[in-house]
């Protein structure tokens, strides 16, 4: 096995794991305020030690990982379930006027940055969670659609896949039933590329206020209430932050691994 | 060539048409009224009716369209509500920061990027290689928003080599440049992490074609046959990855302004917001979606003039 698959498999399990413990158990309540016990440093009660309420920091990261692993699952869920259908469509059509309104429409896409959308879209329906994952969903569709036509693109000069048209197979058949199981492993690789650039998305939305309101634990939200008191408690910046890096890293590693593993003649290629 | 730019002012233009009906229309569908939206809830309905007058609701909406984009077309871009000031005032203030603020963090970023990618290329497998790779891993996953928090704590708190935050104006230039430095650096690292590896591996690409090993038989030095011949064609795919890191180099710097408190596109745009003032939201708005989508298209040409083979239809 390769040192970096396992890291980042071990890196995104953690934060999975934390994520779903937080649905039944974190070590104190987080929204549970208690002055008395603001801003202390990490100590054996308070692990991460805790925030400008007294809100414990392991606990809110915890949390806060659920926020983030589901806002972008639900984003890529959202960039798969439409952008891959596109992708394969517009392969099965290449050249024709169906490709072409189809990838136009992507490069479009492509010239809102997801903060543009989520800007416009926070501007007109207020910030909420829901809102971020469309913002960064609507993103992620051009990304899928594109790895699926490129990816299908080729497989339909095979042999095969022209055999299965000869015997009168119809197009959405063989993209269905061909096509898709055999670029399922670019999916799944562009998919955590994907997750883990969501996750930064979605932090740095929460920390401009446009994603998850209070009282829902978001990373990106811990940092921007950091920034004040960064100077007095520089710890209260320091772990949400790191959670991050984990998470992003974790999820990079086990993508670039997965790709290696998943289709040997990459080996040793990156990027 | 002249068929090829053609083609891309046409699909330039048809792209700027829709992206304007599809800001247009998000706003249109604000829920109510928009001048109501923007008074907030306590305004009295005379108020209403007279901002409604202003802004042009009462006529029917391709006309509100037209005189929109035909505004936009001779430079005005409308009146902003809570600023009393038109937007293109407004925005041309704001983009003596942001504009710099990008252009500074693009060149820092390729500063960092080139020299980081040829030298992961050079020693492939190595150690230098392996330093390189995993210093940009950590890179891409480090958010700027934090990394810029980082900086300020250390080199603007506990060293004071820079101000936290704050924009002194262009009037005394090196203040204003000390104070968009560490935002620059902050926006640059993440680029230049994702650069570098682009660059490596179109570099390691071009070192196995057959033209590179015909540049070393004939006697070139692996130094100058990468130099000389492999970065060249590398930039290519480079060049298309710059130009499409201007739009993350635009949205990471609406971030990054926040973070430093500086008074640009991107502070401009959040004050927009929560002030309801839809007018602004909608111009710069459309304004970030124009550069992108002309910076994509100004990057597609000089893909076509460097590669011919880019301009035949695929």
């Amino acid at each position: 096995m390769r040192p970096a698959l396992v890291l980042g498999a071990a890196l995104s399990a953690l934060a999975l794991v934390a994520a779903l413990i937080s649905l039944i158990w974190t070590p104190y309540d987080v929204t549970a305020l208690q002055i008395g016990a603001r801003l202390q440093p990490p100590s054996e009660a308070h692990w991460l030690g805790t925030d400008h309420f007294g809100r414990d920091i392991l606990s809110m990261i915890m949390a806060g990982a659920r926020t983030s692993l589901a806002v972008a699952l639900v984003a890529v869920g959202i960039g798969m379930g439409l952008g891959v259908p596109l992708g394969l469509a517009a392969a099965a059509h290449r050249g024709r006027w169906l490709d072409e309104a189809i990838m136009r429409g992507n490069d479009l896409i492509f010239a809102f940055p997801s903060l543009v959308i989520a800007i416009l879209i926070t501007a007109v329906f207020g910030p909420s969670a829901l809102n971020a994952i469309i913002a960064i969903g609507i993103f992620n569709i051009p990304v899928f659609a594109r790895v699926a036509r490129a990816g299908a693109l080729s497989l339909w000069t095979l042999d095969y896949i022209r055999a299965a048209r000869v015997a009168g197979k119809h197009r959405t058949r063989i993209s269905v039933e061909h096509i898709l199981p055999n670029i399922a492993n670019l999916l799944i690789v562009q998919g955590t590329i994907q997750f883990s650039l969501g996750i930064l998305a979605e932090a740095g939305l929460s920390y401009v206020g446009l994603g998850a309101q209070p009282p829902t634990p978001s990373w990106g939200r811990m940092l921007a209430e950091a920034q004040t008191m960064v100077v007095m408690a520089p710890h209260v910046a320091l772990f949400p932050g790191l959670a991050i890096v984990a998470t992003v890293l974790g999820l990079n590693l086990l993508g670039d691994g997965l790709r290696d593993a998943l289709d040997p003649r990459l080996r040793g290629r990156v990027a | 060539m002249g068929r090829y730019i053609l083609k891309r002012i046409a699909s330039l233009i048809a792209s700027l048409i829709v992206a304007s009906l599809a800001i247009f229309a998000l706003i249109e569908v604000t829920p109510g009224d928009p001048a109501a939206f923007m008074l907030g809830l306590n305004a009295a309905p005379e108020t209403v009716a007279a901002l409604r007058d202003q802004l042009g609701l009462n006529e029917p909406l391709p006309l509100r369209y037209l005189h929109w984009v035909g505004g936009m077309l001779s430079g005005d871009f409308g009146l902003s509500y809570t600023y009393k000031v038109p937007v293109a005032e407004l925005v041309g203030d704001r983009l003596k920061i942001s504009l710099p603020l990008a252009l500074i963090a693009l060149a820092l970023s390729t500063a960092l990027a080139l020299p980081a990618g040829l030298i992961a290329a050079a020693r492939r497998g190595k150690a230098a290689d392996a330093a390189v790779m995993g210093a940009t891993q950590l890179g891409i996953a480090v958010p700027n928003f934090w990394f810029a928090m980082l900086l300020v704590l250390l080199l603007a708190v506990r060293w004071r080599l820079f101000p936290a935050g704050g924009f002194p104006g262009w009037s005394d230039p090196l203040a204003a440049l000390r104070a968009l430095t560490l935002p620059a650096v902050a926006l640059a690292l993440p680029q230049a992490a994702i650069l570098a590896r682009v660059l490596r591996s179109a570099l390691i690409e071009t070192l196995g074609q057959d033209y590179i090993r015909t540049a070393r038989a004939k006697g070139l030095s692996r130094q100058a046959a990468l130099t000389r011949h492999a970065l060249r064609n590398a930039l290519i795919p480079v060049l298309t990855i710059l130009g499409m890191q201007f739009s993350f180099l635009l949205a990471g710097a609406i971030i990054i302004e926040n973070v430093f408190y500086l008074p640009g596109l991107g502070r401009l745009i959040f004050q927009a917001i929560t002030q309801r003032d839809l007018i602004v939201v909608e111009s710069v708005v459309m304004l970030l979606v124009f550069a992108v989508i002309a910076v994509t298209f100004l990057t597609d040409l000089a893909y076509a003039a460097v590669d011919p083979r880019l301009r035949r239809p695929a």
